[in-house]
């Protein structure tokens, strides 16, 4: 049976060597919510470099510095977390609420969000997420929140007596409607959006934190999905939050990006229905989502239906690779040649999540080139014969047994286990 | 079995066999150049000539005096100079406020809309470049990509290249991979491909600059048993904010990517069409924040020996509140999907009426657009 290879591989990040599957596999995978560390040690030694003031010259280098340490943070987090499937989760609402650090200040604070918004609430309630990331300074950099003025405000009123032409941006909040939380063509209109984007507005960001500035707040009541949102400060956006959260249309857009991350390309309607309604009964509690999420009997019915992302392969061969460093191994280079640097998928949609956006000529042939550098590491010393049940249980066919038991070297082996059909599915 | 390629062709076949496959074997070279985040034709094709563009476009607004004039009511933007040595030699054509059928302000929804060649988002699998590539008898074409983009998706074999800086993975390897993915057929067939791309680009340029793209781009359609049909994907068009110094750049490096395409074809320039064409276009109007937000109508570009050029056409809808699209975006008077559909079947001989239903299937037009390119 491949139950084991869809808890480890599927649901979880690849099998360590030595890492098995104990008793029911989807009882193991929710037992993982209590051994979950939302800010393990790595993490918690992160500093918030964006508070700092320092020279034109030097913020270039504060800023490849800032991503050098946070992306290393999530990869080893990656490569040796004992609740893989929480950490993966991670990665989901990560993309979900995608930021880009192509965005100048975004790479000093993209680490942080993932930190403080996702790893904090990733196993509570999806409002209290959705709050935390809309006002952290990485999505309201990333999404010009931060120069978005109420056309009527007191701050662009003075800005028309000098001359000055300053006023709304609408992109967050058309984000939020369209990819953070209802879904596009779920009904909304361009004045929903615009009246969100006046809500919004007020709301910003000063270094290191959430500040909300009355001066630039559009006065007046705001109208949006038919709801009207009398509240004269904050509270009126957070409102709206709060009312997209946990509508049915949101409900619906989460579980059928979590089905497709988990289950199918083509997300099957009734494990969505399932998802949703524990979604919607619980008002949006996400352990009971999840747990809905594993109980769907079509997530145990195909043993590979999923081709993994470049980020899904490099872990999963690095934790394949029984490693837990990556000093020597130049990971941001590699996954910008894989085609997806962490934190950058340059737009605010995310990484796509079906195999066509992934299984490319080109693509296959990098994984290929970078399975053989790996191999050939001097510390990946198993012998892939037997590496190759450990880490794909009840799933390798005759062909990869054949083409690895035939390779040439144990390096060259390794190298085809990390190529494998088996291997680059999950 | 029947498959899906060979009912397009035999049905094309029934239909009109003889202007289908007038020439058995074509000079031609079509490629596809896509803007993907709502570029802003405003900016890159400007209507110094209507008197509201100063006004909406406010601080954004170009300086006439600043631009490469075209000797009409249109200016192109000053980063575009071997575009505007195209116009001059009569090798580049511009149709302005064009839109495909999406009327909606999704990146993804329009994006798909573009490139499946479908009237609603995510309503089929395949894309318009594809169906384009089954009526043709020389039916390959490249992408500058690592995978295939939806518009080249389909039965029609595609190879992908994307310039690469990892080491070599070496041949034996390579030979063992492939009967490693001996029994897997999508494996398979990438890998491949893979393997057919790695043959064709002898070492070519290994940075990925719009110019080197260009380049290589070039090197793969001169083969003469190679593609015939390239696609390239530029991204970063997306300016909500600080529009003049992003579009400045944009433009250099599809200016750039322009020019090295030219140069490198030498010759067969003048066989080649050249289309580029983004979702939908930017709000008539500047935002809060030196930008543009999400619009309807924008600009398509044909470039190349091939073109019929030195031209602007366009039916102007003019700026004034009153003729913009749901008061806020340039209002489209020409469909994108026609421009596309009569730019590929003229560049192939190919009927256009039944080429334009091939490839965008549900798309009512109005009249497909007559002597685009050089017959």
């Amino acid at each position: 049976m491949f139950q084991s290879a869809i808890a480890l591989n599927r649901f979880g990040l690849g099998t360590r060597p030595g890492e098995q599957v104990t008793g029911d596999a989807q009882r193991w995978l929710v037992a993982q919510f209590d051994r979950f560390e939302p800010s393990p040690n790595a993490w918690l030694g992160i500093r918030d470099l964006s508070t700092r003031t320092v020279s034109p010259q030097a913020r270039a280098e504060l800023r490849q510095s800032a991503y050098l340490t946070t992306t290393a943070c999530r990869l080893r987090s990656a490569m040796t977390a004992s609740a893989p499937f929480v950490e993966r989760l991670v990665h989901f609402w990560a993309n979900h609420f995608a930021v880009s650090v192509e965005k100048g200040n975004v790479t000093l604070t993209a680490g942080l969000m993932e930190r403080d918004a996702i790893r904090a609430h990733v196993l509570g309630r999806f409002e209290d997420m959705l709050v935390a990331v809309e006002q952290h300074p990485a999505m309201m950099a990333f999404l010009d929140q931060n120069i978005s003025l109420g056309p009527h405000s007191p701050a662009a009123l003075a800005a028309a007596r000098n001359g000055k032409q300053r006023g709304l941006n609408e992109n967050l909040a058309r984000e939020i409607m369209e990819l953070h939380t209802l879904g596009v063509r779920s009904g909304y209109t361009q004045t929903d959006v615009s009246e969100f984007a006046q809500a919004l507005t007020g709301w910003n960001a000063v270094p290191g934190d959430f500040m909300f500035r009355p001066r630039t707040h559009e006065p007046g009541v705001r109208t949006i999905l038919g709801r009207r949102y009398p509240q004269e400060d904050q509270q009126q956006a957070q409102a709206v939050l709060q009312d997209l959260a946990h509508h049915p249309a949101t409900a619906t857009l989460i579980a059928t990006k979590l089905v497709r991350h988990f289950v199918a390309d083509d997300p099957p309607a009734a494990a969505v229905a399932q998802v949703a309604s524990a979604f919607r009964n619980s008002r949006g509690d996400l352990p009971t989502t999840y747990a809905a999420l594993v109980a769907t009997p079509e997530a145990w019915a195909v043993a590979l239906p999923k081709f993994k992302t470049p980020w899904d392969w490099i872990v999963s061969a690095l934790r394949g690779l029984g490693r837990v460093d990556i000093d020597s191994l130049n990971v941001h280079a590699l996954l910008n040649q894989l085609g997806q640097p962490i934190w950058k998928p340059g737009s605010p949609a995310g990484y796509a999540d079906t195999s066509a956006d992934w299984a490319g000529p080109d693509a296959l042939l990098r994984r290929v080139e970078e399975a053989r550098r790996l191999a050939n590491l001097g510390d990946a010393g198993a012998d892939p014969r037997q590496l190759v049940d450990q880490l794909l249980p009840g799933v390798v066919g005759a062909s990869t047994r054949s083409a690895i038991a035939h390779a040439s070297s144990p390096q060259q082996g390794l190298a085809l286990l990390l190529v494998a059909p088996e291997f680059m599915r999950r | 079995m029947v498959n899906r390629r060979q009912l397009l062709l035999s049905s094309a076949m029934m239909f009109v066999p003889t202007l289908l496959f007038a020439t058995a074997e074509t000079q031609r070279r079509f490629v596809f150049i896509i803007q993907r985040g709502a570029a802003d034709g405003l900016e890159t094709l400007v209507p110094i000539g209507d008197p509201d563009y100063a006004r909406l476009r406010g601080v954004i607004a170009l300086d006439p005096a600043r631009t490469i004039s075209l000797g009409g009511s249109f200016a192109l933007h000053s980063s575009l100079r071997r575009v505007g040595q195209m116009y001059q030699a009569k090798q580049a054509l511009f149709c302005h406020a064009v839109a495909s059928p999406y009327r909606d302000r999704s990146h993804f929804d329009g994006q798909n809309i573009l490139e499946s060649g479908a009237t609603s988002p995510f309503a089929r699998q395949d894309g318009w470049l594809n169906r384009l590539l089954v009526l043709l008898p020389t039916n390959r074409a490249v992408a500058l990509s690592p995978t295939a983009p939806l518009a080249l998706r389909g039965p029609a074999p595609v190879i992908t290249y994307a310039p690469s800086g990892l080491p070599d993975a070496g041949d034996e390897l390579l030979t063992r991979v492939d009967q490693l993915y001996a029994d897997d057929a999508m494996l398979h067939l990438l890998w491949s491909e893979a393997m057919g791309a790695r043959e064709m680009t002898d070492g070519a340029a290994k940075q990925p600059d719009p110019a080197a793209i260009g380049k290589l781009t070039a090197g793969f359609l001169a083969k003469s048993d190679g593609p015939r049909i390239a696609m390239i994907e530029t991204i970063g068009w997306d300016t909500h904010t600080a529009q003049n110094a992003r579009l400045e750049r944009q433009l250099t490096q599809l200016d750039n990517l322009l020019g090295a395409l030219m140069d490198n074809l030498g010759p067969l320039w003048n066989d080649t069409v050249v289309v580029v064409a983004t979702e939908f276009g930017r709000t008539a109007a500047v935002n809060g924040t030196g930008g543009t937000d999400h619009g309807t109508a924008s600009l398509a570009m044909l470039l190349g020996g091939a073109v019929q050029g030195g031209r602007v056409i366009t039916d102007w809808p003019g700026l004034s509140p009153g003729a913009l699209y749901q008061n806020r975006d340039l209002r489209p008077t020409q469909g994108l999907n026609s421009i596309l559909a009569s730019a590929a079947a003229q560049c192939f001989r190919l009927d256009p009426a039944r080429t334009a239903l091939s490839l965008f299937p549900g798309t009512t037009f109005d009249k497909t657009m007559a002597q685009l390119i050089v017959s």
